[in-house]
């Protein structure tokens, strides 16, 4: 279907389900129930899930193929969100422009920036883009003021032209960005039951836009463009010897992910029309690695589950305070109650990057495939174990420690 | 002229905590070959040191002052710190005033084990780990540090003063023949800047003049004809990797009354000094420190008014625009030798 084989089809066609009902599947618990607040199924944290999830698709089509690892991506996303703000304060509260020219702009910037870097690989590369990045982050604060509104950030103003939607109306309220004359903080609740089922226009609109994100990505991983990529990643100078100037081809592929950064960074001001600076620090662009590492560079799901993934537990495990570890321990003993939540509470609310942060340190370390590197290695357990029942019980036990092989 | 002396100046101790830490990533890098992304939190935990150790020395108990009543007669508590109780007013004072160059002390033996086990329970598994893995583990160990911090001393900022012998400023141009009040300087920085050159003195003369570090420079040049000759050049890295750590430890101690310590000021140096490390030439330990003290410099130029006028923005991207143009058309670096790292 689509040009893909049977195996990518099934997995389009699994991110579609999960795109296009997670406002079911993602709301499991009824809102009444204790649990809801595990719920993740209310706009604003599945369209996080989606833009993320397409920064990180991008960012994967770099470092996941071409083996560059960028410490400044988060700039290119910081430049599509200011573009697109400027295009609804300018031109019209329509998103398509607004994406448009984010994508466009976001391109520029790292076709300027890969130009550049992709000079040097290994750590300098990583220094080179950290600097760039760094040096855009620090203009966004200070020079470019009138541009970026510094610190405060872009805002959407009652005064701005917006020449297409006509002469501004007279209600003293910000208008929201629309798409054929949907709102994109349009919502509509289903009550079933105990559950409310959230439907909102943002989301659905995010979630087309990661299909097609998700779609490209599968054809550029299998197109000879791809394989060439990989190439780059397993030995650039055995390609070089070979006759193939590489460079084109991973400027190419800098290119293509600076414009899913854009990319997100349109969605993410078209969901919340404002842009400040500080999406464009380098901690922000470690997160996206952060994302691609933790579900798996180089495979196609990994870095959507990586950035839902980070944005769930992100959110889940920043609302836990000590109130609700009380009622979760309340079963224990007092004394060792408090012991409990003594002991977990750093790690969850204002301590959830402590968290973060243990967790990436053990998949660098032990699961250097991410998630899908662990998925894998627990069904090749369940297959090990099959055919151990089928022949000689007594090897299981020596096998199965070595599961990866 | 003047001018440039107080720009010269003004640069030499943000230069001095770059040159340090530079020195202390180029040690790593040269002895171990690994990147290390949590450079810049050693320095800030050196920073805590000199916060936790004046917490110590202030420890207090109350004691009930009879020399001293309110207005009722009744006689007065007293906060009394055990450090004046047991040395006397005079002494203890003198203790609680130094507290941050006594934290000295402390931050030693702390950041020297601290790196020891860094390398032997992380890194040492690391070695043979892609470049990019190295800084993917360090860069979250920085993470997991700064998140420590955080959790123990809070988001906010820590002051931490210097003795009182040394605040202040006092005026630098008329002990040159300028007009007076021409160059104000502040006494800690000029401190800092000594303490700095001291330290990397020491590092230099370590290297260059006693027969381990005699070892370690070879092993740095080649690590396997070393191994061949018999000696266990590991353990001496990891004593460098100690060294390496201390030397970013004392860094952050002495960087305390300058600015005061919080949990993110780690990352905040460690970029600029990975630039500076770059812009040195990557395991050069000459280059690195030439070239802190050159961006420093170079930095607090590009922050005066005149030249912001001609080129608003200048100083925030300086340090940067540098590291680019050197990485293209020089990329071993001021100093760096032939062929190392060039790629």
């Amino acid at each position: 279907m689509l040009g893909l084989n049977k195996k990518d089809t099934g997995l389009l066609l699994i991110v579609a389900v999960l795109a296009l009902f997670a406002p079911i599947i993602f709301n499991p618990f009824p809102s009444d129930s204790a649990m809801a607040q595990f719920n993740a199924g209310y706009p604003d944290l599945m369209q996080r899930f989606v833009i993320f999830g397409i920064f990180a698709i991008g960012y994967n089509i770099l470092f996941g193929l071409t083996g560059y690892l960028s410490f400044g991506h988060a700039a290119f996303l910081g430049v599509g969100s200011y573009a697109a703000v400027w295009m609804f304060k300018l031109l019209s509260m329509n998103i398509l422009p607004a994406i448009a020219l984010s994508i466009v702009i976001a391109g520029v910037f790292a076709a300027l920036i890969g130009y550049v870097s992709l000079r040097r690989s290994g750590i300098y590369f990583a220094i080179l883009t950290l600097a760039f990045a760094q040096m855009s982050y620090n203009l966004a604060y200070s020079v470019l003021t009138p541009i970026t509104n510094g610190e405060t950030g872009l805002q959407l103003s009652l005064d701005d032209p917006r020449i297409l939607d006509g002469a501004p109306e007279s209600v003293g309220s910000l208008p929201y960005p629309t798409l054929l004359g949907f709102e994109m903080s349009d919502t509509y609740v289903m009550a079933a039951g105990g559950w409310q089922f959230q439907f909102s226009v943002g989301y659905y609109v995010c979630a087309v836009v990661l299909l097609l994100a998700f779609y490209l990505s599968i054809r550029i991983f299998r197109s000879p463009f791809g394989m060439m990529l990989r190439a780059v990643k397993s030995n650039q100078q055995r390609l070089n010897y070979t006759g193939v100037n590489a460079r084109p081809y991973t400027l190419a592929a800098f290119v293509i992910s600076g414009m899913y950064a854009g990319l997100a960074g349109g969605l993410m001001a078209s969901m919340d029309p404002l842009a400040g600076a500080d999406r464009m620090q380098w901690t922000a662009s470690g997160e996206v690695v952060l994302m691609t590492i933790l579900g798996g560079a180089g495979t196609l799901i990994g870095p959507v589950l990586g950035a839902g993934f980070i944005k769930y537990f992100e959110n889940i495990f920043s609302k836990i305070n000590d109130t609700i570890l009380h009622q979760w321990f309340a079963i224990m003993p007092d004394g060792i109650e408090d012991v409990l939540v003594a002991l977990v509470h750093p790690f969850v609310g204002k301590g959830w990057h402590l968290t973060l942060g243990i967790l990436f340190m053990l998949v660098v370390i032990f699961l250097p495939g991410g998630l899908v590197e662990g998925g894998q290695r627990i069904a090749g357990l369940f297959r090990r174990r099959k055919t151990d029942n089928d022949g000689d019980g007594d090897t299981g036990s020596s096998t199965s420690k070595d599961p990866a092989e | 002229m003047d001018a440039i002396i107080l720009q010269i100046l003004n640069g030499l101790d943000k230069g001095s905590a770059y040159a340090l830490i530079a020195l202390g990533l180029t040690l790593i890098f040269g002895t171990l070959g690994v990147v290390n992304f949590a450079h810049g939190a050693l320095f800030m935990i050196g920073a805590f040191c000199a916060v936790t150790f004046s917490k110590f020395l202030s420890i207090s108990y109350t004691v009930i002052d009879e020399t001293k009543t309110d207005f009722l007669g009744n006689p007065l508590k007293v906060d009394l710190t055990y450090v004046e109780a047991w040395f006397g007013q005079s002494v203890g004072g003198t203790i609680l005033d130094w507290a941050v160059p006594l934290s000295i002390l402390m931050a030693i033996p702390v950041m020297v084990i601290i790196g020891f086990i860094m390398e032997r329970g992380l890194i040492k598994h690391f070695y043979a780990r892609p470049h990019a893995d190295q800084i993917l583990v360090t860069f979250g160990l920085a993470i997991v540090l700064q998140e420590i911090i955080k959790y123990f001393y809070g988001a906010n900022p820590i002051p931490t003063p210097a003795p009182d012998m040394f605040r202040g400023s006092f005026d630098f141009g008329a002990l040159l023949g300028f007009d007076a009040n021409t160059i104000i300087y502040p006494y800690w920085r000029l401190v800092y800047f000594l303490f700095a050159a001291v330290i990397i003195s020491a590092v230099f003369a370590f290297l260059r003049f006693t027969t381990f570090g005699m070892v370690v420079r070879a092993g740095m040049a080649d690590r396997e004809t070393v191994g061949l000759l018999g000696i266990d050049i590991d353990k001496r890295f990891t004593l460098m990797f100690g060294i390496a750590a201390a030397v970013a430890g004392l860094a952050g101690v002495m960087y305390a009354p300058i600015n005061s310590p919080n949990y993110h000021m780690g990352m905040d140096f460690l970029v600029l000094s990975f630039v500076v490390v770059v812009v040195g030439g990557m395991g050069s330990l000459p280059g690195a420190v030439l070239a802190g003290f050159l961006l420093g410099i170079l930095e607090s130029f590009a922050s005066m008014n005149e030249v912001k006028s001609i080129l608003p923005g200048i100083d925030q991207i300086i340090i940067y625009l540098v590291a680019i143009i050197i990485l293209l058309t020089r990329p071993r670096g001021l100093m760096g030798r032939k062929g190392v790292m060039e790629e």
